[in-house]
């Protein structure tokens, strides 16, 4: 350790008989206020801290249109309808809503159980892909745009084009609920989906079910 | 009996290198530390897997609360005359009535959720006494009168006059119900603005989904 020179006594006769030796003064210092002080700082830095940084979810919407001719058509075997209602619930229908007493394609289920019902339906939708009936063109844009987007299964963008999910979150349904559903599509990979407005229809079936389930 | 003398050892401990370990911690948290903008309202923003960072100057920010309330944000560092312009187009289409000092108070006002009839009153608050001020909301509810419209067409004219590009965020809380969000959304498209980015906490991507898959695959061919 660097010691301070005390020893104010002019060069020469260092040292010699009757020259008073300088007191050396101790050159460690307290630490312990600054080790205080350090660690009220950090205390301070931690909680105040916002660690989680904001991210973003990007949404697109649809230009409204009301000319039929512009409007966007979809398969039916290839949709999926789902719609969020209160208390966490979704419900969903394949295809066209079929409610009657032979069949009945509305069901309900959570957000926990909504992946499952997705990957299955992209599945079915895979499964059922034939290249010759698909426009090629679209079909080779598609690969174009995954491929652009650093899709490493690219080759295989067009197999899902049929696929598409329609979102209908009603009133009762929150942000977050919305926010999840989106998330969902993002997780499952599917390109096409749309946020629409429910139908009455589709609303009495989810009073009906909330009513029999007990949802308030 | 002879008494056996035992070391005496010394008591003080070396802390140096306990300071040192401190000290870094500390300056790390120092440099990690973004002080947050005061908020007049508190936001829980859901989480969703989207990694991509947020853009937080040159933005419009719509607010949603837990109460279904709408607040309007313009945030722009760098431009300040920004805030000018869109405070005197809305004085003139509205029909406010701000004198210049007021409008000049627009700079420093950090959220917008009156109604027009309240602005000037926001206006007259004090900067600091604006952040606990309660305000009502942004009324955008009533598809006719969606004042949303307007704040959002003034702050998209302003920035396309100074030449800057804008995003539009959306930050919504979790509990706030779907209508509100759907009504800023009509707001935003009578815009002709189709195109937003929503403000979300980041979460992990479950394992074994598509979304994994695809990750890691690209992660291997890189």
């Amino acid at each position: 350790m660097a010691s301070i020179d005390t020893g104010g006594d002019g060069g020469g006769h260092k040292k010699g008989p009757g020259v008073k030796k300088a007191k050396k003064l101790s050159t460690k210092v307290d630490m312990t206020p600054m080790v205080d002080l350090g660690f009220l700082l950090i205390t301070f830095f931690v909680f105040t801290a916002t660690m989680s940084t904001p991210t973003t979810l990007d949404l697109n919407m649809p230009k409204d249109v009301d000319d039929p001719n512009k409007k966007t058509e979809v398969k039916q075997s290839g949709v999926l309808t789902i719609m969020l209602g209160k208390g966490d619930q979704v419900y969903y229908y394949e295809g066209q809503l079929e409610v009657s007493a032979e069949k009945n394609n509305f069901k309900q289920t959570t957000f926990k159980g909504i992946r499952d019902i997705i990957i299955n339906k992209k599945k079915d939708v895979i499964s059922r892909y034939n290249p010759a009936t698909v426009d090629p063109v679209s079909c080779e844009k598609e690969k174009a745009d995954a491929k652009k987007n650093g899709d490493p299964f690219w080759e295989k963008a067009c197999e899902d084009i049929d696929f598409m999910v329609i979102i209908k979150p009603n009133e009762d349904a929150t942000y977050k609920n919305t926010v999840d559903i989106l998330d969902e599509m993002l997780i499952c990979k599917v390109k096409r989906y749309a946020m629409v407005k429910v139908l009455e229809d589709e609303m009495k079936l989810i009073r009906a079910t909330e009513q029999q389930n007990g949802i308030k | 009996m002879p008494s056996v003398k035992m070391p005496r050892k010394n008591t003080d401990t070396d802390m140096t290198p306990f300071v040192d370990i401190a000290f870094l911690i500390l300056s790390f948290f120092i440099m990690a530390t973004k002080f947050k903008p005061p908020e007049p309202v508190e936001i829980t923003t859901p989480g969703s897997v989207q990694s991509q960072k947020l853009p937080e100057n040159n933005a419009i920010l719509v607010t949603i609360d837990s109460s279904d309330k709408v607040y309007f944000t313009v945030l722009s560092e760098k431009k300040k005359e920004i805030y000018d312009d869109i405070i005197k187009a809305i004085n003139t289409s509205q029909n406010l009535g701000l004198s210049p000092a007021q409008m000049q108070k627009y700079r420093t006002t950090y959220m917008v959720g009156v109604p027009f009839a309240g602005v000037k009153q926001l206006l007259d608050t004090d900067t600091k006494a604006q952040e606990s001020l309660k305000q009502p909301g942004i009324p955008v509810k009533d598809t006719l009168n969606n004042q949303l419209v307007w704040w959002i067409r003034e702050a998209k004219a302003a920035f396309a006059n100074a030449g800057e590009k804008l995003n539009y965020l959306i930050k919504g809380d979790g509990k706030a119900k779907y209508p509100a969000f759907e009504a800023v959304i009509a707001a935003f498209k009578k815009n002709d603005i189709l195109k937003y980015n929503l403000v979300t906490s980041l979460d992990d991507v479950p394992s074994g989904s598509e979304l994994d898959r695809a990750n890691k695959a690209a992660k291997k061919t890189e």
